[in-house]
């Protein structure tokens, strides 16, 4: 038997925050491809620290639902699943190319793929791609269009910046969009100055966030002045300094993260069968994108 | 469907020695064992010997309760030694922890020696029986399972059972009148919020709304929906039922955080009394508390009497611990204020009412109250100088 375990951060205050993680859990549950799909929390239940136990199978493969590298996928969840052994040199990582780690674990017989996070995967690249698809309601959107990944800079995580350039480069050489801009939060080039940095009248916005909240919701459309106040919404596209944005809230929500998610597994040895090629068919053809970017809905904070 | 197929699985099981017992089954009571007279039948109140495969088909036909508990539990159920299994067996009271067929004999004996709260006195089977026509109820924290045979068992091998799950407060609410769902992942979205809308960060507080109802769930099913209620609850219970329940006390779990929470173990000693009581009682979390403030040193607040344990504190404690050795890190000082007896009855009348959460409760024109809204208006009107801080001096410095 094997068993997926998706590792995200939750929280105490946002209800929202964990709708993603549940809903790219149910899209591989429905697949089959594993006896057990559980979703893990640092702050909702079943915690990291007592999911493993829940399951019957003996091989579970764990993917972090974080975006990057850094504290809480090499020190926060090895040390609360309880992984013997770990040390990140286990990943053997240049800060984005973390694959997996085969760990025992010491509080249950059963071995632990711990897998690097969905953010820095290749399939990932895909998932931006589509979520710039998903806002614009365009499937071939590109031509005459910008695109900005953004993230939250380096300020707590350098691998945090290095994730969000790494697919803005990978999105530059497909040659689809006209111009392709990583953008921060807390450091130059800023989010702020969006339309600084495009020449393109029409300008996607795509935050590498897992989740939608305080950053995606409120901040980040408040800084680029698509809106005065986050509780009023802001229009998709909104007009900005003569450019429309077209603002698309946290990548994380985009249903074609299932397949980041198996995409991890798979690489750590999981056997899914065919359904990497059910999920990529079930979430292109219903869009699955959340399709009301305008309306606010999280509270800051965690 | 009548009861021979199951018979005959009984019986071809005995011969090929498939439940590990070589030619023999042994489970809930029943025994059937292949010699070289024949075979041998057993249960609590009777015993045939030396019989022909006919008549041991006669006479298990005569069993039936047997049988189909063999079949259900060995053949649909499975999971020998799962937490899944313990928690279904626990659901109508058959013998929890030994549930082998190797030499198990399910009497009443075997689940005596357990010593756990939730376990009482097991059925035999055909009390089983009895008790799962009307329906078998048991309650895991708010939540009501009831355990019951298929009725209609044109579908399903005789002695299927079949698990509803519902709310406490709904025990006697008619099901028309309850939402009724079937897809276990249904559960998170009901707990999500409680009767007022409110996010709940903490599963195991007492505050699941009711009025909803999952029928005719599958044992599968049954825990896997207690388990979106409830993570990780049916584990730790059946971990404490062997003996190996891994509880982390408040040192440990202290010592081990980082980042921002990484100031918790500097809480002091009395503070995280404080916070077992704040946080932790049965009002505030059905989980029973079993972690201490280090082994050896148990804190002074009740842990609480529910079925399933606290292992060691929860995401919600270390995020306020943290708040509170902030707190606590500051100094104590001495304030002289101006109040009459019942203006200081008040304060302590006001922080109980927000401490019991019964803000809400308190009547609009109730100004008997300490806590009414407007006793409260009254006093912040009188004694708030124009900061908006309580007047006092600080006469210690």
């Amino acid at each position: 038997m094997q068993a997926l375990v998706i590792a995200a951060h939750g929280s105490h205050l946002n209800p929202n925050a964990s709708d993603p993680t549940y809903a790219h859990a149910d899209t591989v549950r429905e697949t089959g491809a594993f006896d057990e799909v559980r979703e893990a929390f640092w702050k909702e239940e079943p915690h990291f620290r007592e999911v493993i136990r829940t399951l019957e199978a003996d091989e579970v493969f764990v993917v972090p639902l974080f975006i990057s590298e850094g504290y809480f996928t090499e020190q926060v969840i090895p040390r609360e699943l309880r992984l013997d052994d770990w040390d990140p040199e286990r990943w053997d990582s240049d800060g984005t190319s973390a694959s997996q780690a085969t760990l025992a674990v010491d509080d249950v017989d059963k071995t632990v793929h711990y897998c690097g996070p969905v953010g820095t995967h290749d399939a990932m690249t895909d998932v931006i791609v589509q979520r710039a698809e998903s806002v614009t309601e365009d499937p071939d959107v590109g031509e005459g269009f910008g695109l900005a990944v953004v993230g939250h800079g380096t300020e707590r995580n350098e691998n945090s910046a290095k994730a969000i350039e790494y697919h803005t480069d990978r999105i530059r050489e497909q040659d689809r969009f006209d111009e392709v801009k990583a953008l921060f939060m807390d450091e130059e080039p800023e989010v702020d100055d969006v339309t600084d940095y495009f020449e393109t009248d029409d300008v996607v916005v795509v935050p590498l966030f897992v989740a939608d909240g305080y950053h995606t919701q409120e901040d980040i459309p408040e800084d680029m002045g698509l809106t005065e106040d986050y509780r009023l919404g802001w229009d998709v596209p909104g007009e900005v300094d003569g450019h429309r944005i077209w603002y698309a809230g946290a990548v994380g929500t985009e249903g074609l993260m299932a397949d980041v998610i198996l995409e991890r597994a798979v690489d750590a040895g999981a056997d899914v069968g065919d359904a990497l090629e059910a999920v990529r068919q079930s979430v292109t053809l219903t869009g699955d994108g959340d399709g009301d970017a305008t309306r606010p809905n999280a509270e800051p904070g965690d | 469907m009548g009861d021979a197929p199951a018979v005959d699985d009984l019986i071809d099981a005995v011969d090929a020695g498939a439940d590990g017992n070589g030619d023999a089954v042994a489970f809930d009571g029943l025994s059937v064992t292949h010699g070289a007279d024949g075979y041998t039948l057993e249960t609590a109140d009777e015993e045939w010997s030396g019989l022909e495969r006919e008549d041991l088909e006669d006479a298990l036909e005569a069993l039936s309760a047997y049988v189909t508990n063999w079949r259900y539990w060995q053949r649909s159920v499975g999971g020998e030694g799962t937490a899944r299994r313990a928690f279904l067996r626990w659901c109508e009271r058959a013998p929890v922890a030994v549930d082998t067929d190797a030499g198990a004999t399910g009497d009443a004996a075997t689940d005596a020696t357990i010593d756990h709260p939730s376990i009482d006195d097991p059925l035999s089977v055909p009390e089983r029986y009895d008790a799962l026509r009307a329906g078998l109820d048991r309650e895991w924290g708010q939540l009501c399972l009831t355990a019951r045979l298929v009725d209609d068992a044109d579908d399903d091998p005789t002695g299927e059972r079949v698990y509803d799950l519902w709310h406490v407060d709904d025990a006697d609410t008619d099901i028309a009148d309850l939402e009724v769902y079937d897809e276990p992942r249904d559960a998170r979205e009901l707990a999500t919020h409680d009767e007022d809308g409110r996010y709940r960060p903490l599963k195991t507080a007492p505050t699941l709304p009711s009025g909803w109802a999952f029928t005719g769930l599958s044992g599968d099913e049954l825990v896997d929906a207690v388990e979106f209620f409830y993570p990780a609850t049916v584990a730790n219970w059946h971990r404490e039922l062997r003996g190996n329940l891994d509880v982390d006390h408040w040192t440990d779990t202290a010592e081990r955080q980082s980042g921002i929470y990484d100031v918790i173990d500097e809480l002091p000693r009395e503070a995280v009394d404080w916070m077992a009581e704040a946080c932790c009682v049965d009002s505030q979390c059905l989980r029973r508390r079993e972690w201490q403030y280090e082994d050896g040193d148990e804190l002074d607040v009740d842990g609480g009497d529910g079925p399933f344990p606290c292992r060691e504190p929860c995401s919600l404690v270390i995020a306020a611990a943290r708040k509170w050795t902030i707190l606590e890190s500051e100094e104590e000082h001495t304030y002289e204020l101006e109040l009459t007896t019942s203006e200081y009855n008040q304060l302590a009348e006001l922080i109980d009412a927000v401490a019991e959460g019964r803000t809400d409760e308190i009547r609009e024109a109730d100004v008997n109250d300490g806590a009414n809204r407007y006793r409260a208006r009254y006093l912040r009107s009188k004694r708030f100088d124009d900061e908006g801080d309580l007047e006092a001096r600080q006469v210690d410095d």
